[in-house]
């Protein structure tokens, strides 16, 4: 064959594969929580996510509540244009607690009005209780906690308490319904300052039928532990944790101290949420939080395996424990056999004033 | 009342497990099973709802390989009136299992299904939900305290939420799926594991309840994840600081 020839060749099977590549168009629905008029940085992680699929993909959100909150978290969310190229607001009070029910049927009517090829949210608790149940009513398995996105149908999600890495691959049509891991999905620069308010989209609610769950589920109260001042347990840079080790709430409040010390947020062990130190909103682990701070600092802690899984992506960690044998030694990157009643003391006196984070 | 409980047999919470070689999965045989802990959970929580004289039934379902079997003897042993295996000895992800529970819920109609909140091996966090989606039923996932009304109309839950404890007022009949706090289980007595042998398990198959096990998922791999390494026992708060401060530079 001539060069000429082998090259025209190459070039013709290059320009079949472009085509190949731009005829699968990707449509994501991201699923968003918004608090006080901001969207929650673990829906900005799912739009990072949705970006991740690959191809050409267009990235709708939709926000879900009623009143001024909402319509200022949807001009928060244009801002993220051009990641975001819609929001979808659905105004309504059924929406001003984020209930699975109404949530659900939500997702079910905008899937069929605009066929999105996927739908992702984060996997936090909001996610979780949702999107399955969307999930059973677009009868398709919904992949869920996805750590690394490697396609747009192949997904890498944790099992065994994170012992064990399940590679998963989409086989059935769409849409593809995913909640993600927020600290696997790190969203990059600060937004823009530019608003699109074209791209805010009212969802019509009157074809919002009344089915068996209306009105079933009523949301009555929540009670949290409202500390402004302490960074998010979730994506706090620093985490100080207390175990079974800090014997009791009392002394807990060493943890605390060193917490503001460091400009840290506070988390503890299940024993520990178990005894009453500290309420649940701070259990660290497999079944609690996720996190993935640069320094994480684990006092009175043993490290069983259920622990270990909350806390296995973070940049360093430090161990304090009075015994040696404690398995959390074998994870930290520094270790302290000692008196943690001692130590935090220590610390306490020793380290540098914080300096704030922005 | 009847209360429907699932119930899943998982390799048990304790084992160090290892991935096989050919990285087709986990290594199972071998490796001790049981009840799944949130399963437990569910479990204990409908027997004391019986034993405050609010149900009449607690049923034990299970869905799975033959070896399921155990994990029903010992929820009868815990107490369960009587159990359902729905035998399948293939892979079943929660689409599937939802559609059986949601046939096993319109042939026993019971008023409230509970289920443990997650399964230890795959830690999903699915099911549950997606049988309320497919029942229309209220869902409450994650709770921590579980209150029936005096007529057994309404359950009052509360929720362990990312932003603290929720609570719902759900009507029943609803899915109740549980978190750790919900209550300590008990142990299977001696008397009770010898009653248990003598109460039944009802065998049923996907086709008996005109459930098509079809699946939109495909495990390519399974593999380990990184390993994080164990670095330095030091000696004294000084070290650690100056290690924090120059070293790893967290601070």
């Amino acid at each position: 064959m001539t060069i000429q020839a082998l090259l025209g060749s190459i070039r013709r099977r290059s320009f079949a594969t472009r085509v190949a590549h731009s005829s699968r168009f990707l449509s994501t629905l991201v699923l968003g929580e918004h608090k006080g008029g901001s969207i929650e940085a673990s829906s900005l992680c799912a739009v990072e996510a949705a970006k991740r699929l690959g191809g050409d993909n267009s990235v709708s959100l939709l926000l879900a509540g009623s009143g001024p909150s909402l319509q200022e978290a949807a001009a928060h969310a244009a801002c993220f244009h051009p990641s975001i190229s819609k929001v979808l607001l659905a105004d309504s009070e059924r929406f001003t607690y984020a209930l699975a029910e109404p949530w659900a049927k939500l997702v079910h009517l905008v899937q069929q009005k605009d066929s999105y090829s996927h739908i992702i949210t984060g996997s936090g608790s909001f996610g979780k209780n949702v999107l399955p149940r969307a999930a059973a009513l677009l009868d398709v398995s919904p992949i869920t906690d996805v750590t690394e996105i490697s396609g747009s149908n192949l997904f890498v999600r944790p099992i065994y308490a994170g012992n064990a890495l399940s590679t998963v691959r989409y086989t059935g049509s769409n849409p593809c319904m995913l909640t993600i891991r927020a600290t696997s999905f790190p969203t990059g620069m600060a937004p823009a300052s530019v608003s699109n308010d074209k791209c805010i989209e009212k969802i019509d609610l009157s074809a919002f039928s009344k089915d068996d769950a209306d009105g079933k589920s009523r949301y009555v109260s929540i009670s949290s532990q409202e500390d402004t001042e302490r960074p998010d347990l979730a994506n706090a840079r620093i985490v100080v944790t207390g175990g079974r080790g800090l014997i009791s709430a009392e002394n807990f409040k060493m943890i605390e101290k060193l917490a503001e010390k460091l400009g840290a947020a506070v988390g503890a062990t299940r024993a520990a949420v178990d005894a009453g130190f500290v309420p649940n909103e701070l259990q660290v682990g497999q079944t609690g939080k996720i996190v993935a701070p640069e320094l994480y600092m684990a006092f009175g802690v043993s490290g069983a395996i259920q622990h270990l899984a909350g806390i296995r992506d973070s940049k360093v960690i430090v161990a304090v424990n009075k015994d040696a044998d404690a398995p959390i030694f074998q994870v930290a990157d520094y270790g302290l056999v000692g008196d943690l009643f001692e130590i935090i003391p220590e610390l306490l006196e020793k380290l540098p004033e914080k300096n704030r984070q922005i | 009342m009847k209360i429907l409980v699932a119930v899943k047999r998982v390799v048990d919470y304790a084992v160090k497990i290892r991935v096989k070689p050919d990285k087709s999965g986990v290594e199972t045989s071998n490796v001790k099973m049981s009840m799944n802990p949130f399963c437990e959970i569910a479990l204990e929580e409908a027997l004391r709802i019986k034993e405050s004289g609010r149900a009449k039934e607690v049923v034990a379902v299970s869905i799975g390989p033959a070896q399921c079997t155990d994990t029903l003897r010992t929820g009868l042993a815990m107490g369960a009136d009587r159990a359902i295996h729905v035998e399948y000895p293939g892979t079943l992800y929660p689409l599937s299992v939802a559609k059986i529970f949601k046939a096993l819920v319109d042939a026993e109609r019971p008023a409230l299904l509970l289920l443990g909140k997650q399964a230890i091996d795959d830690d999903c966090t699915q099911t549950g939900q997606m049988i309320a989606g497919l029942l229309k039923w209220p869902q409450a996932t994650f709770a921590s305290k579980v209150v029936l009304d005096e007529g057994n109309k309404v359950a009052t839950v509360d929720r362990e939420v990312d932003g603290g404890l929720e609570t719902l007022s759900l009507d029943l009949p609803a899915v109740i799926t549980t978190d750790l706090r919900l209550n300590q289980p008990r142990y299977a007595t001696l008397p009770n594991i010898m009653k248990a042998k003598s109460k039944v398990i009802k065998k049923l198959t996907p086709q008996d309840l005109n459930v098509e096990i079809r699946s939109d998922l495909e495990v390519v791999q399974v593999t380990e994840p990184p390993q994080r390494q164990a670095g330095v026992i030091l000696s004294s708060v000084d070290q650690l600081i100056d290690r924090l401060k120059n070293e790893a530079r967290v601070i």
